[in-house]
C-alpha cells in the first residue's frame, strides 16, 4: 500500500518535469536553449517515472528493466544533446540574439585565419 | 594477464549481467544466445573500456564514486528546479552564451563523466572539447560570471565541484 503510494507521487512528479521539459523546448528561443530543457528535465522527469515503477513494482523482472532503463537514460542523453548541439554549431546555426557571448565560434575563426 | 585481455573480460561479464537482467534466465536458449551475444560485443568493442593500470585502492575509489554520485544527483535536482523556473517565468531570464572552461582531467573516460554531469548540472550543457588544449566549450543558459573570457573564474563556477571529486574517482 505504502509502496504504491510513493510509487504514484513519483511517477506524478516525472510527468510534471516531463512536461517542463517539453514547455521548454516550445517556449525558449533557440536550439542551445531547447535542447538544455530537453535533456535536464526529460532525463530527470523519465528517471523519476521508472522509480516509481521500480517501486511499486518491486525487484522483480519488471523492476529490474526499470534500473537499466534508468542507468542508461544517464549514460546516454547528454551525450546526444553534445553531438547534437555541436552538429548544429559545426552546420552553422546562430545563437538566438539575446546571447552575449560565443568563444566556440571565435576560437573557430582564430583557428581558420591560423591555417591560412 | 595484458591489459586488452583484462578489459575485453570485463565488457563481456558486465554484457552477460545486462542480458540476464533483462530476460531474467528463463530457459537455457536465452543463456546461451546471451552469452554468444556478450562475446561477440567483448570482441568487437571490448578493448576500449580499461586504456591504463589501475592505481588506487578499489574500495576508495568506489567510495570516492559514491560522493560524487550524491553531489550530482543534489545538483541534478537543483538543475530541474532552475529550468522550471525559467520555462514557467512569463519573461524567459536567459542570458545564453557559450564560454570555455580548463580541465585537468587526463583520462577520457573521467572527461566524459565530467561532461555528462555538466550538461546535467543547472544551466550547463557541453558543446565540443579541444583535447589538446584540455579546454571544454559550454553552453550557459544565464552567464553569472562578470568577465566571461575569463576562464579560470568559468572554471571555479561551473566544474570546480565535479573536477575535484571525479579526480578521487579516476586518478
Amino acid at each position: 500500500m505504502i509502496n504504491e503510494i510513493i510509487g504514484t507521487v513519483l511517477i506524478c512528479a516525472g510527468i510534471a518535469f516531463d512536461f517542463f521539459g517539453v514547455l521548454g523546448l516550445v517556449r525558449l528561443p533557440d536550439v542551445y536553449n531547447r535542447l538544455q530543457a530537453a535533456t535536464k528535465c526529460v532525463t530527470f522527469g523519465t528517471a523519476g517515472i521508472l522509480l516509481g515503477v521500480l517501486i511499486i513494482q518491486g525487484f522483480n523482472a519488471f523492476g529490474i528493466k526499470c534500473i537499466i532503463g534508468i542507468i542508461f537514460i544517464f549514460l546516454t542523453s547528454p551525450v546526444g544533446a553534445h553531438a547534437i548541439s555541436r552538429a548544429a554549431h559545426r552546420a552553422g546555426i546562430k545563437l538566438t540574439r539575446e546571447s552575449i557571448v560565443d568563444i566556440y565560434a571565435e576560437d573557430k575563426e582564430l583557428k581558420e585565419s591560423s591555417t591560412n | 594477464m595484458k591489459i586488452k585481455t583484462r578489459s575485453r573480460l570485463i565488457v563481456f561479464l558486465l554484457s552477460a549481467l545486462v542480458w540476464f537482467a533483462l530476460t531474467s534466465m528463463k530457459n537455457w536458449q536465452e543463456v546461451f544466445v546471451g552469452l554468444l551475444l556478450s562475446l561477440l560485443v567483448s570482441l568487437i568493442a571490448g578493448q576500449f573500456l580499461i586504456t591504463t593500470e589501475k592505481t588506487k585502492h578499489l574500495f576508495l575509489r568506489s567510495l570516492a564514486f559514491a560522493k560524487y554520485l550524491f553531489r550530482f544527483i543534489w545538483e541534478m535536482i537543483k538543475a530541474n528546479f532552475h529550468v522550471a523556473y525559467i520555462v514557467l517565468h512569463p519573461n524567459l531570464p536567459i542570458k545564453p552564451g557559450i564560454v570555455k572552461v580548463k580541465t585537468k582531467l587526463t583520462k577520457d573516460s573521467a572527461r566524459t563523466v565530467l561532461c555528462n554531469s555538466i550538461t546535467l548540472t543547472p544551466g550547463t550543457m557541453t558543446v565540443d572539447i579541444n583535447p589538446d588544449k584540455n579546454e571544454i566549450y559550454i553552453h550557459w543558459i544565464d552567464i553569472v560570471t562578470k568577465d566571461y573570457h575569463n576562464i579560470d573564474e568559468n572554471t571555479a563556477t561551473i566544474s570546480a565541484k565535479f573536477e575535484k571529486l571525479l579526480k578521487e574517482v579516476f586518478e
